[in-house]
């Protein structure tokens, strides 16, 4: 696992961060997307120092953080796969496939192989549907997932 | 007498003057424009079922349950997001609306735990009530599955399922029902202004959540409770309500707190207070409330409350229980014996701003009928006395120009000395919604207040001036504008005096009234105060709010008077949206003032010396009274350790705590020979006296309260006294002791008296105040509803009057030995000398005074956050724990009063306002420095205190 920074490093590091967003209109997910890509996740600590540059309240901030499933609260792993769960997707058999990467991965949904290999989590629609079932890898779209595919998916984040 | 019910529209009045006609189920409504079809609705009397939506907050349109159908429109709208349209025809109750409700509904429940009988809200729950109206019989999914609502499903672990939060002492959060409604968080951040509840996650996983998942007590939260006021089911309840049960009666009376004046409903059940509900047709508080006011009425029935009165010889011996009658005739003959010992002038009293006009009225009348003297004083002169004489010397009266309302339409704000979130929190709610709205605000105070930064809440311009200097920045300001001609000449020469204008101009235009030159002597930027005097002159509707911090200074009276004639100049004054206004500390120290409680001033602000005035009393009440003022509070003190004065009626009010240079105090009490407390505990003022008089509390007496913008606003009494008496009851057994011919048998009768001989008073009778709710004085035939804004037409003095407002630095000076400059001030959760609030659970909040200081100070000093710390001064020394912040500049320390072991009036000096005598709290030269323990006086005090208060073990019963 990454160690984690110190609360005071984070608040620089956030600090920096939030000085060169601030001026966006609307500068509070711009701020929480860069903090994301600092930190590979939003850390808690972080959350004040934004309250406080924005002049708005914590509880704000981490209504928002909360809503967006995107923003992590603990950094993932190395891979971040995110199978479809969505109507079109079950329709084509996305739970069976479900089933099988878990297994395959020996995680769960919204978990990271203890290796930090890998972090799995269901994902509501990518606009894929034509070709369900679908999945995203790091970013990359993966469609007509079939048990080769998982295979090749499985073999890449283990690499 | 049942419950006070109040309509709930379920969205807020709109404002507009254009009416719009519609038809509700067959029933033709007008409202104005731009009001929901759910209000119109109400207003035709048909209530559309609801959940999300109160009139409190604005439309959120979340729940689903209020949808309608419009002829000629698609869908079914929800009918709280809707506005009203000329000739709408709206329908609230058709079969598809009916089902959609029932689903709704069922949806609801199908989360929600079914234990109505044994929850703390039935019979109070609009969710019981929501489910009754739409009809729902059924809930066919059953509970199976995801829920918020068991702690284990099946045996397993229900991680959804969240843990009652019962951190708040007064209030508690079980999220296994709460419907995620929204009204909390919009109440926090709409009404409160605090933005402290969210909801966290999205779809099912949606909580409430105060702060960052934290409990309510570690969040934000101050405590308001219009979170708890707000939610429609039990997810958030009074503790009370849970520990007690439903009310079922309620009376509207005033809280007793501070100078705003909230009003609420009390509710009972048979005499027992169940809770304090802001009353939502209050004009001063209009459904809001604060920690306090809500809540902080424990002190009612705390156990240090005595209830018989007691006496005894000496301070050093313990004190005895003795019957009214016994407790009443000695101290009118300890009275009568000290004058006829020591001539008629050597006894005197004290009015309380906390008690009621009545109660006040009778004491000042017990002092001039029945004393024979004009030795009456009141707490006002160590607070607001110089608003008094500031404004009475250029407006021509004693008291601020607005109502809250006018708030709304103010453009530029400027606190001068106030901090508003703490001492006036109801009224800061109400001000932060108007600059979230926009309006500008202005700050002037060594500290870096909440308002002047907190969330969504930013002044253009904080001057951090230093301590004292008040006279020579609000001056600057007046330079400003005058030599950059952003003056309202038209208004000047309208309603002021021109030649007195000029001859103020030419002052403030000086030099050394610039900016640049008061900028160095006050460490505030040049180019803050021009910005600030240029934002205020121009910025449309200007409001001045001031506090405590412009008048505890030798030049408080100036300041004053500095504020006024910067009103005057940028025409300010007389019209909704501007003004002067003194944010008043205590509930009723507008009306302490107004009933005469000055040695020199008969009630309305009359002056003793006058003739006419005299002889109005004079033939009431069949004596001749003393036409020379009698002594102030600080000459009683100087008197008594003369030896000249030796007697002291003190009527709700702690003078050894509040009142300046406390050895001082205590040394003119010891040098009396009768001094009478008449107060709810045995505050510090007691452990020097020799009567105690058990007082009652606001909840058991009828009465008024004058709140800071003249608003007579009624007391009514829920309980009976626990006392036995109401204090005016013990004030009139008095006087009927020492031989007056006194026979109220209620205050209505008192209130006539005070009608009678006082012009501005002329209408107020309780009939009235019940038929108007409450009115502002002048309330009389030019006035017959009151007067919520002063000055209309032209000042009451005539012409607006400029005087000149020559910066004296004060006296109290820092130098090697003391370089520091102390302030005193308030917090939010205790309530002045902390009597009352330190006897409640707000103890929570503040369990003891701190310093606050400077990181620069304190690390010149080796001092770490919480280390104690000897606070010394010219005048003494007392020891309390650091509080490292840069909400104060360097050179400056801070702290508050609210407890009696910190005893932060030992430091404060004897020096005081020129004009009044009101003390300078609010700058002392000290010094700091590391700290083992309490302080000499500090043990010594403790000692005497803990002696004094020997209460004797009764003895058999006769």
């Amino acid at each position: 696992m990454t160690m984690q920074p110190a609360s005071t490093e984070i608040a620089s590091r956030t600090a920096a961060i939030i000085q060169e967003l601030k001026g966006l209109e609307g500068p509070l997910l711009p701020i929480l997307h860069g903090i994301q890509e600092e930190f590979g996740h939003v850390p808690q600590d972080a959350l004040p120092v934004i309250a406080e540059a924005l002049n708005i309240s914590k509880a704000e901030v981490h209504g928002v953080v909360t809503f967006y499933h995107d923003y992590r609260s603990h950094p993932a792993g190395r891979h971040v796969l995110k199978l479809c769960q969505a109507e079109a997707c079950q329709s084509m058999g996305s739970d069976a496939i479900a089933a099988k990467l878990k297994q395959l991965l020996g995680i769960g949904f919204h978990e990271t192989a203890r290796d930090g290999s890998v972090t799995l989590e269901p994902v509501y629609c990518l606009g894929l549907c034509a070709c369900a079932p679908s999945a995203m890898l790091d970013g990359e779209v993966i469609g007509r997932l079939d048990d080769e595919k998982l295979d090749e998916i499985v073999a890449e984040v283990r690499s | 007498m049942g419950l006070v019910q109040e309509i709930d529209y379920g969205t807020p009045a709109s404002t507009s003057e254009k009416q719009v006609t519609l038809t509700v189920d067959g029933f033709t409504v007008t409202v104005p424009e731009g009001t929901s079809i759910m209000r119109a609705s109400m207003e035709a009397g048909i209530a559309i079922p609801k959940l999300c939506a109160t009139d409190m907050v604005d439309a959120f349109g979340s729940c689903r349950l209020c949808l309608v159908e419009i002829d000629g429109r698609n869908g079914t709208p929800s009918s709280c997001t809707t506005p009203v349209a000329p000739g709408m025809v709206v329908h609230t109750q058709t079969g598809r609306l009916k089902d959609i409700r029932r689903g709704v509904m069922e949806l609801y429940i199908s989360d929600h735990p079914l234990d109505c009988l044994t929850c703390a809200a039935n019979g109070d729950c609009e969710l019981q009530t929501q489910a009754g109206v739409v009809g729902l019989r059924d809930v066919r999914y059953g509970y199976e599955g995801d829920n918020h609502v068991f702690k284990k499903n099946d045996g397993v672990e229900n991680f959804k399922w969240m843990e009652k939060d019962e951190s708040n002492p007064y209030f508690t959060y079980d999220p296994s029902k709460c419907i995620v409604c929204s009204r909390c968080v919009r109440a926090c951040e709409e009404v409160q202004g605090t933005f402290a509840l969210t909801i966290e996650g999205r779809g099912f996983e949606s909580r409430v959540s105060p702060g960052m998942h934290q409990l309510f007590i570690d969040s934000e939260c101050v405590s308001c409770g219009a979170c708890v006021q707000a939610c429609p089911t039990a997810t958030l309840s009074e503790k009370s309500v849970i520990k007690i049960g439903q009310p079922e009666h309620s009376v509207v009376t005033t809280c007793a707190y501070c100078g705003v004046g909230c009003s609420f409903k009390a509710e009972m059940r048979g005499d027992e207070l169940v809770r304090m509900v802001p009353y939502k047709d209050g004009k001063a508080n209009r459904g809001h409330s604060c920690v306090k006011g809500r809540f902080a009425y424990g002190y009612s029935t705390h156990k240090e409350r005595i209830l018989n009165p007691m006496i005894r010889e000496k301070v050093t011996d313990p004190w005895r229980e003795v019957s009214w009658e016994e407790a009443l005739t000695h101290t009118a003959n300890e009275f009568r014996r000290i004058q006829y010992q020591y001539g008629r002038t050597s006894i005197g009293g004290i009015t309380s701003s906390r008690c009621t006009n009545e109660e006040t009225y009778l004491v000042q009348k017990l002092i001039r009928q029945g004393f024979r003297n004009n030795n009456v004083d009141t707490c006002a002169r160590v607070c607001h006395s110089p608003t008094g004489y500031g404004l009475g010397q250029t407006f021509g009266t004693s008291a601020g120009t607005q109502d809250f309302d006018s708030i709304e339409k103010t453009d530029v704000v400027m606190i001068i000395g106030a901090n508003p979130t703490d001492a006036h929190p109801v009224f800061a709610s109400r001000m932060k919604k108007r600059l979230r709205k926009g309006a500008k605000l202005i700050v002037l105070d060594p500290r870096r207040t909440d308002i002047v930064r907190s969330a969504h809440i930013e002044a253009q311009h904080h001057l951090p001036l230093k301590p004292g200097t008040n006279v020579a920045v609000v001056t600057a300001l007046a330079h400003v504008i005058v030599t950059e001609g952003l003056f309202d000449e038209a208004f000047i020469r309208e309603r002021c005096d021109w030649d007195e204008f000029q001859d103020w101009a030419s002052f403030v235009a000086l030099p050394e009234n610039s900016p640049e030159v008061v900028g160095q002597l006050a460490n505030v930027d040049p180019e803050e105060i021009r910005g600030a005097a240029r934002l205020f002159a121009t910025g449309g509707n200007g409001a001045i709010y001031y506090g405590l911090g412009v008048t505890e200074h030798s030049q408080g009276s100036t300041t004053v008077i500095a504020i006024a004639n910067l009103a005057m100049a940028t025409g300010n004054i007389g019209r909704p949206g501007v003004g002067v206004n003194p944010l008043r500390g205590q509930n009723n120290v507008q009306g302490s003032c107004d009933m005469g409680s000055f040695p020199h001033e008969l009630p309305g602000y009359r002056h003793i010396s006058g003739d006419a005035v005299r002889d109005i009393y004079e033939s009431l009440w069949g004596i001749k009274l003393d036409d020379e003022p009698g002594l102030r509070i600080p000459n009683m003190l100087d008197a008594a350790v003369d030896g000249s004065f030796k007697g002291l009626y003190v009527q709700g009010e702690d003078i050894l705590q509040s009142d300046p240079d406390t050895k001082h105090v205590a040394a003119g009490l010891a040098a009396m020979e009768c001094v009478v407390v008449h107060d709810l505990f045995l505050n510090e003022t007691a452990n020097y006296a020799h009567v105690f008089l058990p007082g009652s509390t606001f909840l058991e007496k009828d009465g008024t309260f004058t709140n800071a913008e003249r608003r007579i606003n009624r007391v009514r009494k829920v309980m009976a006294p626990r006392n036995g008496l109401a204090d005016w009851e013990v004030t009139q057994r008095l006087a009927q002791a020492m031989g007056l011919a006194w026979n109220y048998q209620h205050p209505s009768e008192i209130m006539d008296e005070i009608a009678k001989t006082t012009p501005s008073f002329a209408k107020v009778s309780y009939d009235y105040l019940d038929k108007m709710g409450s009115v502002q004085w002048p309330c009389n035939e030019q006035a017959p509803e009151g007067t919520p804004i002063m000055h209309i037409d032209g000042f009451v003095r005539g012409k607006g009057k400029f005087i000149r407002t020559e910066y004296v630095a004060t006296d109290e000076r820092t130098g090697p030995r003391f370089p520091l400059l102390l302030t005193t001030g308030r917090i939010l959760s205790q309530y002045n000398v902390g009597a009352q609030t330190r006897r409640t659970d707000n103890i929570m909040w503040h369990s003891e005074d701190r310093l606050e200081i400077h990181p620069h100070d304190a690390e010149n000093r080796g001092l770490r956050d919480g280390d104690w710390v000897r606070l010394t001064s010219r005048s003494g020394e007392t020891t309390l724990r650091a509080l490292i912040t840069d909400k104060v500049s360097p050179g400056v320390v801070y702290t508050t009063f609210h407890h009696p072991d910190t005893q932060a009036n030992v430091i404060t000096t004897d020096f005081s306002d020129w004009a009044t005598n009101c003390p300078e709290y609010k700058v002392t030269a000290v010094q700091v420095g590391a700290s083992n323990g309490p302080s000499e006086w500090q043990r010594d005090y403790d000692e005497q205190a803990r002696n004094s208060r020997r209460i004797a073990t009764l003895e058999a019963a006769e």
